[in-house]
């Protein structure tokens, strides 16, 4: 660790990084202003006026309220189920080593190591061979099969930092092993696993590849775009939907930041 | 605990006795036999994981080796290898090679746009900046993909800003001359390759940002410094020094880059022409074309291309930089 405030960076390397950066958010930014443009038809740039009626129009679209609600309920079940698997997996690898283990990890992240293609036909296929229909719960299983990894990294990680002594100390004075779970472990890694359910929520509500192979006729929000941008049927809200997506999932980004920012390893780096 | 059981209780007053009920008992047996709360943990994620994942993946496999009926159109459940041979024809072979020059510029793109981003990160930036700059990273990265590909179309569209900045600028004649070229150019960027390079370089960079910036901040400054105090110029530095070792660093983020591209069938199918890619191929043939088959055949490349791209990419050395 360097005590002096350390030499200053050369002017290219300057440019060069502000303006990568700069072409990460630009686009996005863009998202905003059209969400407010008057002009109907075509992406025309400068925007023709600014408007607040399209907010108006797409909060009173049903089929937009249909694919948030289901949406909404896909993210929070397979959360929930891949924080319980996550966990699990978590503790068993990080707290004692056993045959396999190696195994296990690659298990866990080969989901979203693989293109989400592959998950997706493979599942559509195995849905196929076993004549299951699609459903709620075939969204359901493709999204908390890629969601586990999210919760096993923020968990493994915290998990690491947890002393193994202060189980040991709960254990010594007297703690049942529920007792010890309850007080000492589950303070210690709470904060991390609410960073990863949210951003394994956040995972679950913009996936679209996996779930284009596993949703019947239902609409998810990301399908509903995709729909939209194939068949464009009223761009303005499209907009609005894009703007409000981009908030929704921009807000449990910023939390599991701020909640895993102490820690060595910081939260949402393995997407 | 072992103690627990080899004394007599009786003799033992400080030994706590057990606990009793179904809660006690349990936690003590758990106590005692670490090993069936170990098979207890990991039962469901392996049971989870193992029959929806890699029992899909055997299903996707077995399904490449059925083929279709050509006049009925119905799959024939009895092993061959003819959807394989289908795979091989010239229209198919191009795909695979579009989908794979695609990936490999897009990577190499990305790997540019990315190192002075993370370099600066990694060797400059502190507190308060580094922060921004994980943050100026991490947002475009979970942000919406759907979302981030429309922004796009929107820049591209024949109508949008990118063709009235260069308006302004009085550049027009270079978007119209970059246009009129074979195979990068077309009608407008968005219905054009080089929008889908452009898209697919934005929507990936971000994987290959965080591993190089991994990378470069394991390298100590002082190595940096010999060898500037032993005469390099700043780009001997870079090629001698910097560079080999960030290399595991960026292969792994190649890693991302190339994967991603290789299997995604959205961005070309929204922004660039009509000649398909791998997925996009895959799409068809298991929607409209109902030939699960040779979907799933399809599916295959990618896999082993990917398998030979990460055994070469484990002999580099790119895992440790993950």
């Amino acid at each position: 660790m360097r005590s002096d405030r350390g030499p200053s960076a050369p002017l290219g390397l300057k440019i060069a990084a502000a303006c990568g950066l700069l072409f990460l958010h630009l686009p996005i930014l863009l998202i905003f202003v059209y969400a407010f443009t008057t002009e109907e038809k075509s992406f025309v740039w400068p925007p023709p006026g600014l408007t607040t009626q399209w907010f108006a129009v797409t909060w009173n679209r049903p089929d937009v309220w249909e694919a948030l609600s289901l949406s909404v309920r896909v993210a929070a079940i397979s959360t929930a189920i891949a924080l319980v698997l996550g966990t699990l997996c978590a503790a068993a690898v990080s707290q004692t080593r056993f045959f396999g283990r190696e195994t296990i990890s690659l298990l866990v992240i080969l989901p979203i190591a693989l293109p989400g293609i592959i998950t997706g036909i493979a599942l559509r296929s195995a849905f196929s061979l076993a004549d299951i229909p699609f459903s709620f719960w075939t969204i359901v299983l493709g999204h908390a099969t890629f969601c586990v990894v999210v919760v096993y990294n923020n968990a493994v990680a915290r998990f690491r930092r947890t002393s193994g002594s202060m189980i040991e100390a709960s254990m010594d004075l007297g703690a049942d092993g529920f007792q010890t779970f309850r007080h000492v472990v589950l303070p210690n890694i709470a904060t991390a696993l609410l960073a990863g359910g949210m951003l394994a929520f956040a995972l679950s509500f913009d996936e679209v590849i996996v779930t284009t192979f596993t949703a019947g006729q239902q609409q998810t929000v990301p399908i509903w775009m995709l729909e939209e941008l194939i068949r464009p049927r009223q761009r303005p809200v499209t907009n609005v939907v894009a703007m409000v997506v981009v908030l929704v999932t921009l807000l449990p980004i910023l939390l599991a930041y701020y909640l895993t920012r102490d820690g060595d390893q910081i939260a949402g780096s393995g997407k | 605990m072992t103690l627990d059981a080899a004394m007599p209780r009786t003799t033992a007053p400080a030994i706590l006795p057990g606990s009793g009920g179904l809660r006690g008992t349990l936690s003590d047996l758990f106590w005692r036999r670490p090993q069936l709360l170990l098979l207890l943990m990991l039962l469901p994620p392996v049971l989870w994981l193992g029959i929806v994942y890699i029992g899909s993946l055997f299903a996707l496999l077995l399904q490449s080796f059925f083929s279709i009926d050509e006049f009925s159109g119905l799959i024939n459940r009895e092993f061959t290898l003819k959807t394989y041979g289908d795979l091989f024809q010239a229209a198919n072979l191009d795909i695979i090679l579009r989908t794979v020059t695609m990936a490999a510029l897009v990577t190499l793109a990305s790997a540019i746009i990315a190192f002075p981003i993370a370099y600066y990160a990694a060797r400059y930036a502190r507190g308060r900046w580094k922060a921004l700059f994980y943050l100026g990273v991490m947002l475009p990265l979970w942000s919406s993909y759907l979302v981030k590909i429309y922004a796009w179309k929107l820049i591209l569209a024949k109508e949008g800003i990118l063709t009235w900045l260069l308006a302004k600028l009085h550049l027009l004649w270079l978007l119209d001359g970059w246009l009129s070229l074979p195979i990068v150019g077309g009608n407008s960027l968005s219905v054009s390759f080089t929008g889908t390079f452009i898209v697919f370089v934005y929507v990936w960079l971000p994987f290959m940002i965080l591993p190089v910036q991994a990378a470069l901040e394991r390298v100590p400054g002082n190595l940096v410094e010999a060898s500037s105090d032993l005469g390099a110029s700043p780009g001997q530095t870079f090629r001698n020094v910097l560079f080999p070792l960030a290399l595991p660093g960026i292969v792994a983020g190649s890693i991302f880059t190339f994967s991603l591209t290789l299997g995604d069938y959205i961005i070309p199918q929204i922004i660039g022409t009509s000649r398909l890619f791998i997925g996009q191929a895959v799409y068809s043939q298991q929607g409209t074309a109902g030939n699960i088959p040779l979907a799933a055949a399809f599916t295959v490349v990618p896999i082993v291309i990917m398998g030979f791209y990460l055994w070469g990419a484990k002999r580099m050395g790119a895992f440790d930089a993950l």
